[in-house]
């Protein structure tokens, strides 16, 4: 049993055909989560993992509905808790690629402490968050992404609270790789998927999508053709900050310790940030930056190296058995003060 | 109680059957630790032993006052000792705190040891005390008073060792043990080991506490205020080769031998609460078993990675107690309804909330039987002794493996802290964990139940062909997929009831402790086993027909119950709470049962169940 991942079985020639399970996607027509189905069926074929030795774990929501539709391994849980669950059998099966869906709700509100620890101990997993902004299971209430003053069911006259910054957020709990991608950007999503599967320890990816029944065009940002091409910022590594029309570039440059959006032919090529997905200060300065005042940051925000909780605590456990034998509950039993009545 | 005279230098020493004695002083006085060697010093005597250490909910009490007060109880005999003791023999009393805590327990002529240096300005008022009980004469006519200046005489045992004036002061309980131990002609063999090898880093200490200990017992042979003591002949035990055990112990040790036997790794997942941590601490420290424990964020992340664990093919552990326990339900009908073994303990303790933490209580039999949404049925067994802990470890992992259910053990603080003599097991004689996962694709559904168990089959993640998901929606038997399907829900409801009571097959014979037909049947369950029998014991020797059972399965019930129950005139079920097992009795038997209840915290006395009994059935004439 490896502690790492699960590359050591060679996988048969998969298609995406291979991903899908013979059950009847229920989400309604024209939900985001179809794309985002899609596109993990499609990538899944490249892990070069064995369908058998893969494991999808959600919460409760629309998107957590996913592990169905998956031809792998699943388990639908309850509201909020996919990432101790994960914790669990990742402990339990360090052999198996594990995958956790959850919602912007599901991992944000109820199961926001979960999500912590599991990005803090760095398990590794690949989460991948659906944040379309409400709760669509329970038909539209605001979510913890929702912004300020949004009018729902439950806040007729807008909400009060404040949004949480999902990349920020991650970033904050130590996580060891955040991307965001949009669920229309379908090349762009497998892209990161495939990162993100292949990372070693926690890789969250943020993914924007539509719930057109309830929170329809909340990224529109990121959809309508204009918007998305004044907003949208690729992050790649080595390459400077730049995003904007051909005829109107701009570039993200560090004023001090701010960033800040200038047209890019004021500034020399020196002065450019140059995205480093290792600098993970970096990062939580990127992952704050959003339309209208800066561009919308899509792409590897932050991938490092860190510890990762299981390996460490199989080591441990290979390292007691390697050193003194596995247990024996014989020997267990009889050890230290006893005595013997005739 | 026989007391026979026998001359020993000078002093009489007489032989009793048993005794009950109790060291209390400040929580910084090490009182958990004497009690604990006084025990094995007596383990090492052969007496049968049971214990009741007692401790503050605050992890630094402040010194002197009374919520600071720790103690420890045991029962030691030459017969079979069921329970720590209802009154004391001998209290030992380290500061006016614990005198004034515990006084009311002693025997009228019972044998009181004081620490005379405690009793100062200070300690008096923070004790409540408006005068020194010491100087009035009221204590030493009632009870057979012993003064003793243990600080100077500890002082004096080791004033030439480069010790601070603090760690002197912290040796004294060995000096209250030494002393004690000579009353109860107790071997201080153990003792001495124990420090040897606690202290092997340290001589001066090493040094300090068995001269300490030594002088404790030199001071019982020759003062003059002592004029007998005891010997205890060793009880009439089982052969074979004995420990000590406590129940949390057992419980951790009991998932180990499943571990092993069958094969399979475990994770532990916990969230630290009192009275259940120590069950955490235990199984970290067994890595080798291939147990896994995590220290999860929350009791349900705890219960949840249980779950995952479960569904990866490992045995899957939580251990709480009550407020934990109500965070884990929801994933508990999730185990329930995704049909997967999972083995959860619940250390009770006072409640509600937050309650009593280190107090014991059995209020969570209604908790563990129907805390949870909807109906969602799971297995539920009850240790009836600190040793026993271990069986019922062992026999929720394996029962919770075969039916593929969710198993609740109910133990208690009592249970958990509490040691007893414990005769090792052979494990090669233990029932066989079979733990048969599917491989086979032709054929396979995920909810395909086995028709006698009515378990579905337990397939691991990693298994070619049999790739399927589960989840909390409701599915259709067989295949597993979602279905609202009303007839299904209601089949569902009705199977998942039908696999819990299926475990019914086994459970073997009840045993009946007493005639099998008469005027009255006890019924208990849990950590009130040792009182109940004792109390029983003691009735049936003055001529009644009682007789008790003890159930160790909750749910469900043994099959012969409804049977026993109506071969006595009266039922009575002794419980620490009002009355939850009298509940579900009278509901399921219809049989007029009674409770006796008491919700101090503290284990029932058995002398209060004679009590009751007694009214149930005419006191003896
Ligand atoms: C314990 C519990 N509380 C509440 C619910 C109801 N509930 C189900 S899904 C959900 C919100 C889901 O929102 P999100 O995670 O954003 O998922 P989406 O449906 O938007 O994909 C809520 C409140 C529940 N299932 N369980
Ligand atoms: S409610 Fe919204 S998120 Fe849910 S399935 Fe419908 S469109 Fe998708
Ligand atoms: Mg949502």
């Amino acid at each position: 049993m490896s502690a790492g991942g699960a590359e050591a079985k060679e996988a048969p020639k998969y298609t995406k055909k291979d991903f899908e399970s013979d059950q009847d996607v229920r989400w309604c027509p024209g939900c985001g989560d179809y794309a985002i189905l899609s596109a993990v069926q499609k990538t899944m074929p490249d892990l070069g993992i064995p369908k058998e030795d893969i494991v999808f774990i959600s919460g409760i929501g629309c998107s957590s509905r996913f592990p169905y539709y998956m031809n792998t391994y699943g388990f639908h849980t309850i509201h909020g808790r996919a990432p101790a669950v994960a914790t669990g059998l990742r402990l339990a099966r360090p052999d198996l690629k594990v995958f956790i869906v959850t919602g912007d709700g599901d991992g944000l509100s109820i199961g926001g402490n979960h999500m912590l620890h599991v990005l803090r101990r760095n398990v590794n997993v690949t989460i991948l968050l659906f944040n379309n902004r409400i709760y669509g299971l329970t038909k539209g209430q605001y979510s913890p992404t929702s912004e300020l003053g949004k009018v729902t069911k439950s806040t007729p006259l807008g909400s009060a609270d404040r949004p949480v910054n999902p990349l920020a957020f991650a970033l904050g709990c130590g996580a060891t790789f955040v991307a965001r991608t949009v669920d229309r950007n379908i090349a762009h999503m497998e892209e990161m998927l495939r990162r993100a599967a292949h990372h070693k320890g926690a890789a969250f990816v943020e993914i924007l999508q539509n719930c057109n029944v309830y929170n329809d065009l909340a990224w529109n940002v990121m959809y309508d053709k204009e918007q998305k091409l004044q907003y949208e910022l690729r992050l790649e590594p080595g390459k400077p900050l730049l995003f904007g029309p051909q005829d109107d570039r701009r570039a993200v440059i560090m004023d001090g310790v701010r960033p800040k959006v200038v047209k890019a032919k004021d500034v020399a090529a020196s002065a450019l940030w140059v995205h480093d997905e290792t600098n993970v200060n970096a990062a939580k300065l990127l992952a704050d930056l959003f339309a209208p005042d800066f561009p919308v940051p899509i792409g590897v925000l932050a991938a490092v190296t860190g510890p990762v909780y299981e390996e460490i605590m199989l080591d441990q456990e290979q390292k007691a058995i390697s050193e003194r034998g596995p247990g024996d509950i014989a020997k267990l039993l009889t050890s230290g003060d006893t005595w013997r009545i005739s | 109680m026989s007391e026979t005279a026998a001359p020993a230098k000078g002093k009489s020493l007489k032989e009793l059957d048993r005794a009950v004695v109790r060291f209390a002083g400040d929580s910084g006085d090490g009182m958990q630790l004497t009690g604990e060697q006084f025990t094995t010093e007596s383990a090492w005597a052969g007496n049968d032993i049971a214990t009741l250490p007692n401790f503050p909910a605050e992890i630094r009490a402040p010194a002197g006052t009374l919520f600071g007060v720790s103690s420890f109880q045991l029962q030691f005999g030459s017969q079979r000792v069921y329970t720590p003791g209802d009154r004391l023999d001998c209290l030992v009393a380290m500061n006016p705190a614990a005198l004034k805590v515990h006084l009311r327990d002693l025997k009228p002529g019972g044998l009181l040891v004081v620490n005379t240096a405690a009793f100062d300005k200070r300690n008096l008022d923070k004790a409540g005390y408006a005068a020194n009980p010491l100087e009035e004469s009221t204590l030493a006519e009632r009870y057979r008073l012993h003064k003793v200046d243990m600080t100077a005489l500890t002082y004096e045992a080791i004033k030439d060792l480069p010790l601070g004036a603090k760690e002197k002061d912290r040796t004294k309980n060995f000096f209250a043990l030494g002393l004690v131990s000579w009353i109860y002609t107790r071997p201080l063999e153990p003792t001495l080991e124990w420090i040897t090898k606690k202290f092997a880093k340290n001589a001066s200490i090493a040094e300090a506490n068995t001269r300490v200990l030594k002088a404790g017992h030199a001071y019982g042979e020759t003062a003059e205020i002592f004029a007998e003591h005891y010997t205890i002949e060793p009880a009439e035990m089982a052969p074979g080769l004995y420990r000590a055990m406590t129940g949390n112990r057992a419980l951790a040790w009991g998932i180990l031998a499943a571990a092993q036997r069958s094969k399979i790794p475990v994770v532990y997942g916990a969230y630290p609460i009192t009275p259940a941590s120590d069950i955490l601490h235990e199984l970290a420290l067994h890595k080798r078993f291939r147990v896994r424990t995590i220290q999860a964020e929350d009791e349900i992340a705890a219960v949840t990675a249980a779950i995952g664990a479960a569904f990866g093919g490992a045995i899957g552990v939580t251990g709480s107690s009550g407020p934990g326990i109500a965070l884990k339900g929801e994933a508990i009908g999730l185990a329930v309804t995704a049909e997967l073994p999972l083995v959860i303990f619940d250390i009770q303790r006072g409640g509600p909330s937050t309650g009593l933490p280190t107090k014991t209580e059995q209020a969570d039999l209604m908790q563990a039987l129907y805390g949870r949404n909807s109906e969602s049925p799971v297995v539920v067994l009850a240790p009836a002794t600190p040793g026993d802990c271990f069986y019922i470890a062992y026999e929720a992992v394996r029962v919770a493996t075969k039916y593929m259910v969710p198993v609740m053990v109910l133990s208690d603080g009592f249970l958990a802290n509490g040691s007893e003599p414990w005769l090792i097991p052979d494990p090669e004689t233990l029932p066989p964990i079979e733990i048969g996962f599917r491989t086979e694709s032709a054929g396979f559904f995920p909810y395909l139940r086995d028709p006698a168990t009515l378990a579905r089959p337990w397939v691991r993640p990693g298994t070619p062909g049999l790739e399927h998901r589960i989840g909390g929606i409701e599915k259709q038997d067989v295949t597993g997929n979602i279905s609202y399907d009303p007839e299904n829900h209601d089949h569902m409801v009705r199977t998942r009831a039908e696999k819990v009571r299926r475990v019914a097959q086994e459970i073997p014979p009840t045993t009946i402790n007493g005639p099998a037909t008469g005027d009255l049947l006890v019924v208990g369950w849990g950590g009130t086993y040792g009182a109940i029998t004792a109390a029983v014991e003691r009735a049936q020797t003055e001529g009644r027909t009682v007789a008790s059972i003890h159930l160790r399965y909750m749910n469900p019930l043994p099959p012969d119950l409804g049977q026993i129950l109506r071969e006595y005139r009266r039922v009575l079920v002794p419980e620490i709470n009002s009355g939850q097992l009298v509940r579900v009795l009278r509901a399921e038997y219809l049989v007029d049962a009674v409770g006796f209840n008491r919700m101090r915290g503290l284990p029932l006395a058995s002398e209060e169940i004679l009590e009751a009994i007694n009214q149930l059935v005419g006191s003896p004439t």
